[in-house]
């Protein structure tokens, strides 16, 4: 086929896709590579997206038919022991008013797939069900094409932009990004459980449309760091753990089996009776953080959204980087058409956009957010046990004396941990967000 | 560690893989490159509890991939101790194909 575009992109992510909007719009001739059946395919996420950077692509996404689930108008956090947990939340009328869709769920399958037929209108070329299986490159080892695995699946181009995500195989291939430490990636995995619209409403207090988000931590991931969210759908919830993979090696922990000892904590069987599962899923979440970035753009090509490892692992945000990540490679790779300049040093705006914006400012504050989880397991074991005991000691009513209560609370405490060992860590702990 | 295992159970992942829709390629798209060194130099043998799709299996003397049931998050590839098992994409179209995502 041999065949020749202006731009070739790997993966129809947000990353891709949003990249392509710009560039089709632009009467730029754009080809999108997509592994999966369909865009979407292979997609994963928690499955929250925000309207902030969706809107920098398509204005009037809501008008245009996005397949929203919820938008989300209240934030859980539960911190939890093996029996039970802490539960904070923040709601406020103005996420269903002025900021309505700042945050809203979707199913990736049919988010992405509708986010590509937008594309297509623009102009954009999506072969779907093609494997980018390595890169073409010049004497002078420049990027000029993709090889695929379509017979005389070569195509050239004058940029590629790589966004196939985080477990990208051409990566680990072609070495434009190294191959993750197991350290540096979560593993999670998700299910899709059925219950009725109207249960939904009722079980999470919320008016037909909106939507509330849970992130959890504690005792549920058996000591390993690691994370758990339950999200509202229109009529599913979507229910994923997952843990460092470097914990996952140690500790011999199947994740399917602690994603059912999740199902079965008294604070989540209630949300989940009677639902029936639809969907099993695992993917990788890049905890890396801006150390594990690789160079953002060399010689005839641009990196982004997972596959530049942009996440922010504190607040959960990718999909927000991912579509802005692509909307900057965009806008660069227009800039180096006009200056027909394909270098590196002509695609250089690129990690100068993304060092400007709130990208790499927020990956740049918590830079010591991973090492510092990886270092302190306690706060998925001991702190989560003791301090569900304390409040349990203090809520009982059985005659003993509060202040008794509490010099047992502390006596107990003192058996399993310093109390300063505990403040300098609470210390580090702010430290690394800071 | 020790109370997450009191409550363990046992837990059936076909059933699991069974909600999902797989096109299955004739071609595997995983291999195990020296058997011998899972069995001899191996001795946690992590892949066989890490795989959320516990593709990988203990036998008499060998580990097998069942590469059919795979969901493609890619751990074994960087998650075995001697990175012993090459693992590529599946043929354009084919594997794991979400319908909600």
């Amino acid at each position: 086929m041999q065949e020749e575009f202006d731009v070739a992109i790997v993966g129809a992510g947000p990353a891709g896709i949003s990249a392509s909007h710009i560039l089709a719009g632009k009467g730029i001739k754009t080809i999108v590579f997509e592994r999966g059946e369909y865009p979407g395919a292979k997609n994963i996420s928690g499955g929250v997206l925000y309207g902030h950077d969706l809107a920098g692509i398509v204005p009037g996404f809501i008008e245009r038919g996005c397949p929203v689930e919820r938008n989300i108008v209240e934030s859980r956090l539960w911190y939890l022991s093996r029996d039970g947990g802490y539960s904070v939340s923040f709601m406020d009328k103005a996420f269903r008013e002025r900021l309505s869709f700042n945050a809203f769920t979707v199913g990736r399958a049919k988010f992405d797939r509708w986010f590509a037929e937008e594309a297509k209108k623009k102009g954009a070329l999506v072969a779907s069900g093609t494997v980018v299986t390595d890169l073409l490159r010049d004497a002078d080892n420049r990027v000029i094409g993709v090889g695929t695995d379509r017979p005389d699946g070569n195509v050239k181009a004058k940029v590629v932009l790589l966004a196939d995500g985080i477990n990208s195989v051409l990566a680990a291939k072609t070495g434009f990004r190294s191959e993750p430490k197991p350290s540096d990636i979560a593993l999670a995995v998700k299910e899709v459980i059925e219950i009725s619209e109207d249960m939904i409403n009722e079980r999470f207090n919320v008016d037909p449309g909106q939507g509330t988000t849970i992130e959890i931590i504690g005792e549920i991931t058996g000591g390993m760091d690691g994370i758990a969210v339950i999200y509202t759908n229109k009529k599913t919830l979507s229910l994923c753990i997952g843990a460092n993979l470097s914990d996952f090696m140690k500790n011999k922990i199947k994740p399917y089996e602690m994603l059912e000892a999740f199902k079965t904590h008294p604070m989540v069987a209630p949300l989940i009776k009677g639902g029936q599962s639809k969907e099993y899923m695992a993917h990788w979440i890049a905890e890396g953080g801006y150390d594990a970035m690789p160079q953002l753009c060399g010689d005839g090509y641009l990196i982004a959204g997972d596959s530049a490892m942009l996440f922010n692992a504190l607040h959960r945000e990718g999909s927000n980087m991912a579509i802005t990540s692509g909307r900057y490679a965009a806008n660069t790779i227009l800039e180096a058409f006009d200056k027909g300049d394909f270098s590196r040093n002509g695609l250089k705006g690129y990690p100068e956009r993304l060092q400007s914006s709130y990208i790499i400012k927020d990956l740049k504050k918590y830079r010591r957010f991973n090492s510092f989880r990886l270092h302190h397991h306690e706060f998925f074991t001991l702190f989560p046990k003791l301090s569900g005991f304390a409040a349990r000691e203090m809520l009982t009513v059985d005659g003993v004396s509060k202040k008794d209560k509490q010099r047992a609370i502390l006596k107990k405490m003192k058996e399993e941990f310093s109390i300063f060992k505990m403040l300098r860590i609470v210390w580090g702990g702010i430290r690394s967000v800071k | 560690m020790g109370r997450h295992k009191e409550r363990k159970m046992s837990v059936n992942i076909e059933d699991k893989l069974f909600l999902d829709r797989f096109h299955v390629n004739e071609e595997p798209h995983i291999r195990i490159v020296d058997d011998v060194k899972c069995m001899n130099k191996c001795e946690d043998q992590p892949c066989l509890y890490f795989c959320p799709a516990n593709v990988y299996r203990l036998e008499k003397d060998h580990i097998v991939a069942a590469y059919e049931g795979c969901l493609e998050c890619g751990s074994c590839r960087i998650g075995c101790p001697l990175l012993n098992i090459e693992w590529k994409f599946p043929v354009g179209g084919y594997g794991v194909s979400h319908r909600f995502g």
